[in-house]
């Protein structure tokens, strides 16, 4: 890919390793998108692997904070649920994979595309519209999971392993039913954002990577803010604490909990629409191992522990990066879970995580 | 040489000392209570002689040999057990099987054993079972040996794990308030049962108790703490007539 | 005699299938759906040691069969068969009677010792976490193997069919089916006998009360180590056995699903119930067979079964009970106790 100057950026995310997920790739040095304005002198840039030049280098940190912007905001979503029902929602990894498939076809719907003629309103318009309407939409698919197969088995008084299995059948129907009635071939998400890039000295960075950071910071600071400033964000803190003081507080135990599945999964939704606008190619079994990394990233930063999600999200995006600037990329997820399982090992509680002691 | 020996023990949890300074010395065959208000460090004291805590300061000696560093399984083997605050007993197995596994340090036999169902496996177990039995038959439980903790009376999954404790034939027994949430007769029972054992078997018995009855009427010697710290050790008149004692369960005059 | 009437009947059941293999009248299509129910046995019951009695969250096994499958394949390979490795076999085709037993005990060693992983940690943490680390665990092993060009990668191994065939030129039964059916009963009789000894049964204790069970002298750091690792190692048995039938294994084979599939026959049969393990296997091998014409449907059905199961009997089939519990006759015909 030597200096395409010009070339629809989206040309590079076509270059597809044979893993499902497309892999935090090789530092754009490699291939320098679009430079609109500087004439494509220089051919790929093949760094020895092991050597990282100082622009590469600020290239692998925000393509780090990119993808860990991901993984922060799926693991939010984990985090939350968990701190309110010591559940493992393992079932929010393809929540996320459900909100990118319905960014797709919102999109689609508006844009039209892929055949269909479609409302045929503008990219920044229908980037406008799909957004929040993924984030709703999305929401409730979460709350239906909640209502339908959590809540009845919380009625129940059932153990908690039972709703952690649910879970994950739940999740496995998501993803297995998706590719039932969608059939395997891939969508490929329409382009939303024209493409714009800004270069520092060689470092090249896209507004979409810029939005998706953003993203997250801004996430972040809403959900903080809620928590601890609101009066149901302390609700929700206080649950994990006693469940049965809380209601004296006025707000009834049920509402709580919607509110924090809605709180997740708008954000699993948030990061689909994010992912789907970085990675146009989307599969049935996206969400899977994007959701259970950003669940070992939630549980390494301390579950339960929002600062842990983002901090373990980020993390888990400069481990990955790293790896494979140095490494062939095929070795990132194997680094990547060792060095999670490492630090779970030291300080098996997470980083942000305080550790429950039992009294005799 | 006695059987406990406590020296100087503390205990920190952060800023909270629980424990400050305990020290005794238990013989054999004796009969010693552990009174205090509540939070006093009752039971911690009980968490660092069974091993579940360790020390900050001082030393336990259990028949001579240092137990600092011990799990609680070790701990165990020295001749020590205990019952617990709430019941603990193991609530999907029977009675039976409650008293069977808690002699699991005699089992003794390797996996091999295990496997091949050797002689060796065959003999330990059939002690075992025995020594399972003939507790369950002393202590007046047999007819509840099929039976699933959940499904007796409060008073009865007690004595079950006072047999429990009973089965690893120990030197030293901690009752931790063995007398809390039961009525009237079955602290009669109680009473009872706690002599019986006291006269049958070659143990110390050193209980935490709250029920004056129970203690007055069977300890020999009572040591009492309040904020972690001994404030009085004595027999059971002296106990009653001490002013710090008073002060600590009931306040003084002075406001 | 009565006593035993289990015993006779269980390996007069072994020969008897056997025979009709092998003069066709179960067709090849049965055989390899009763060689797969053997090999879910094993692996529905030894991860209930550690999900039933032990009360642990483990989502790894599928790594633990992998290790198992891959070390007994390569050792078959290397001594049976013409291989890219160190090219010519090791060993005359004679010998693989005797290698493949030895084979598969390495395979079950080495995924026993893999599960060193994951009883360590157990030893200071428990539930979610221990999850994770058995989800990492499972994720590590596949992308190792994936980064083993020398095993083959992700594009998988072969070459067991050679040492199957030396077997079977040595005597042509379908040996594969003895030696799954062997596996099975030795899995079984062996966990039987360690569940119902005093020994195994620190296990449950510690599932129900640790620091009870710590307290009463179980060595609780003891009994999670075997559990765990006799669990991974019958894995690793399993492992061993279904890549033999197979002729071929792929690293990805054992992934999150199939740690799932093995997690649905647990639950499924009852946590700490052995004969609700073997009856699930049996079932949901079966589920699996009958559902195939669904295709992928059979992926939304199976998950939909389990989520009505916690819904309505979440103990499961068996609860933690044991067939002898239910029909206690049964304990007339058979000695173990």
């Amino acid at each position: 890919m030597a200096g395409t100057s010009g070339s629809p950026p989206a040309l590079f995310f076509f270059k597809r390793t044979t893993t499902l997920w497309p892999s935090p790739n090789r530092p754009t040095g490699h291939c320098p998108k679009g430079r609109a304005v500087q004439p494509a002198r220089q051919g790929p840039i093949a760094q020895p692997q092991g050597k990282v030049s100082p622009v590469e280098f600020f290239q692998h940190i925000l393509n780090a904070l990119q993808f860990g912007s991901f993984y922060a905001l799926i693991a939010l979503g984990y985090t939350l649920v968990y701190g309110v029902l010591r559940l493992i929602n393992f079932a929010h990894g393809d929540i996320f994979m459900v909100g990118a498939y319905i960014a797709y076809f919102v999109a689609v719907l508006l844009l039209g595309g892929e055949g269909m003629h479609g409302l045929g309103l503008s990219p920044a318009l229908t980037l406008a519209i799909t957004v929040p309407v993924t984030m709703i939409l999305t929401s409730l698919v979460g709350v239906t999971l909640e209502r339908t197969m959590y809540r009845p088995l919380r009625r129940k008084g059932a153990d908690r392993l039972y709703v952690v299995i649910t879970a994950l059948m739940a999740g496995l129907m998501l993803e297995n039913g998706n590719l039932a009635l969608l059939g395997a071939s891939r969508k490929s998400f329409p382009e939303l954002m024209e493409k714009v890039v800004w270069t520092f000295g060689g470092v090249s960075v896209t507004n979409l990577k810029v939005v998706v950071i953003v993203a997250a910071i801004v996430v972040f600071v809403l959900l903080e803010f809620i928590v601890t400033k609101t009066k149901i964000g302390m609700a929700m803190r206080g649950i994990s604490y006693d469940k049965f003081a809380i209601p004296l507080m006025g707000i009834p135990l049920d509402t709580i909990i919607v509110v924090t599945f809605i709180l997740g999964s708008s954000m699993a939704g948030l990061a689909g629409i994010l992912y789907a606008m970085s990675y146009p190619i989307l599969e049935p079994y996206m969400g899977a191992l994007i959701g259970w990394k950003a669940f070992i990233a939630a549980v390494v930063g301390g579950i339960g522990d929002i600062r842990g999600a983002i901090v373990g999200g980020f993390l888990l995006g400069f481990i990955e990066i790293g790896v494979v600037a140095v490494f062939p990329s095929t070795l990132r997820d194997l680094f990547a879970f060792s060095v999670l399982l490492g630090i779970l090992w030291l300080k098996p509680t997470g980083l942000f995580g305080v550790a429950q002691t039992t009294k005799i | 040489m006695p059987l406990l020996e406590a020296k100087g023990l503390t205990r920190r949890f952060g800023g909270l000392i629980a424990v400050n300074d305990f020290n005794i010395e238990l013989g054999e065959r004796e009969m010693v209570a552990l009174i205090g208000p509540n939070g006093a460090g009752k039971t911690t004291v009980f968490n660092l002689v069974s091993g579940f805590y360790q020390p900050s300061e001082g030393a336990i000696t259990i028949n001579g040999r240092d137990t600092r560093g011990m799990r609680p399984h070790q701990v165990t083997s020295l001749g020590v057990a205990r019952t617990f605050q709430g019941i603990r007993l193991w609530g999907e197995m029977t009675v039976l099987d409650n008293i069977r596994v808690s002699q699991h340090y005699r089992a003794g036999y390797s996996l091999l054993d295990c496997f091949l169902r050797t002689k060796k496996y065959m003999i330990r177990e059939k002690e075992i079972e025995r020594v399972a039995w003939e507790l369950l038959e002393a202590m007046e439980l047999k007819e509840y040996a099929l039976e699933l903790p959940r499904n007796l009376s409060y008073g009865l999954q007690r004595r079950v794990e006072i047999a429990r404790a009973m089965s690893l034939k120990p030197s030293l027994l901690l009752l931790d308030e063995p007398a809390a949430g039961l009525n009237s007769a079955d602290v009669e029972g109680l009473i009872k049962l706690v002599r019986w054992i006291h006269d049958t078997f070659p143990v110390t018995i050193w209980m935490i108790e709250h029920q004056m009855k129970v203690v007055m009427s069977l300890c020999t010697r009572i040591k009492v703490v309040d904020f972690g710290a001994t404030i009085a050790d004595g027999t059971p008149e002296e106990i009653q007539n001490n002013p710090a004692v008073i002060k600590a369960y009931l306040g003084d005059d002075t406001i | 005699m009565q006593k035993h009437t289990f015993t006779i009947s269980l390996f007069a059941g072994i020969f008897l299938l056997t025979v009709l293999a092998q003069f066709g009248v179960i067709n090849q299509y049965l055989v390899s759906v009763i060689m797969l129910m053997g090999v879910n046995i094993i692996l529905s019951t030894s991860l209930n040691l550690v999900n039933g009695y032990m009360g642990e969250f483990s989502c790894g096994h599928g790594g633990f069969m992998c290790v198992g499958a891959y070390v007994s394949s390569v050792v078959t390979v290397l001594c049976f068969s013409k291989n890219h490795i160190l090219g010519a076999p090791l060993l005359p085709p004679s010998l693989a009677l005797l290698a493949f037993p030895l084979a598969l005990a390495a395979g079950a060693a080495v995924a026993a010792v893999a599960g060193l992983v994951v009883a360590i940690p157990s030893f200071k943490t428990r539930g979610d976490y221990l999850a994770i680390i058995t989800l990492a665990a499972n994720y590590i092993v596949i992308s190792a193997i994936d980064n083993m060009e020398i095993i083959g990668g992700p594009r998988g191994f072969m070459g067991m069919n050679a040492t199957v065939n030396g077997m079977e030129g040595l005597l042509d039964i379908p040996w594969m089916l003895l030696w799954v059916l062997s596996g099975t009963v030795f899995t079984v009789w062996l966990l039987r006998r360690f569940v119902s000894s005093t020994l195994g049964k620190g296990v449950p204790a510690i599932a129900q009360d640790e620091i009870a069970a710590e307290i009463m002298s179980v060595d609780t750091n003891r009994m999670k180590l075997i559990a765990f690792m006799l669990s991974s190692g019958l894995a690793g048995l399993a492992g061993g056995l279904f890549a033999h039938i197979l002729g071929y294994v792929n690293p990805h084979s054992f992934d999150i699903m199939k740690s799932t599939e093995v997690m649905v026959m647990v639950y499924l049969g009852g946590m700490g119930s052995l004969s609700g393990a073997t009856l699930s296997a049996i079932l949901f091998t079966v589920l699996l067979e009958v559902l195939r014409p669904l295709e992928i449907w059979k992926w939304v059905v199976i998950p939909l079964l389990l989520i009505l199961l916690m819904q309505f009997r979440p103990e499961g089939i068996m609860g933690n009970k044991e067939l002898s519990d239910l029909f206690p006759k049964l304990k007339k015909y058979y000695s173990f106790k």
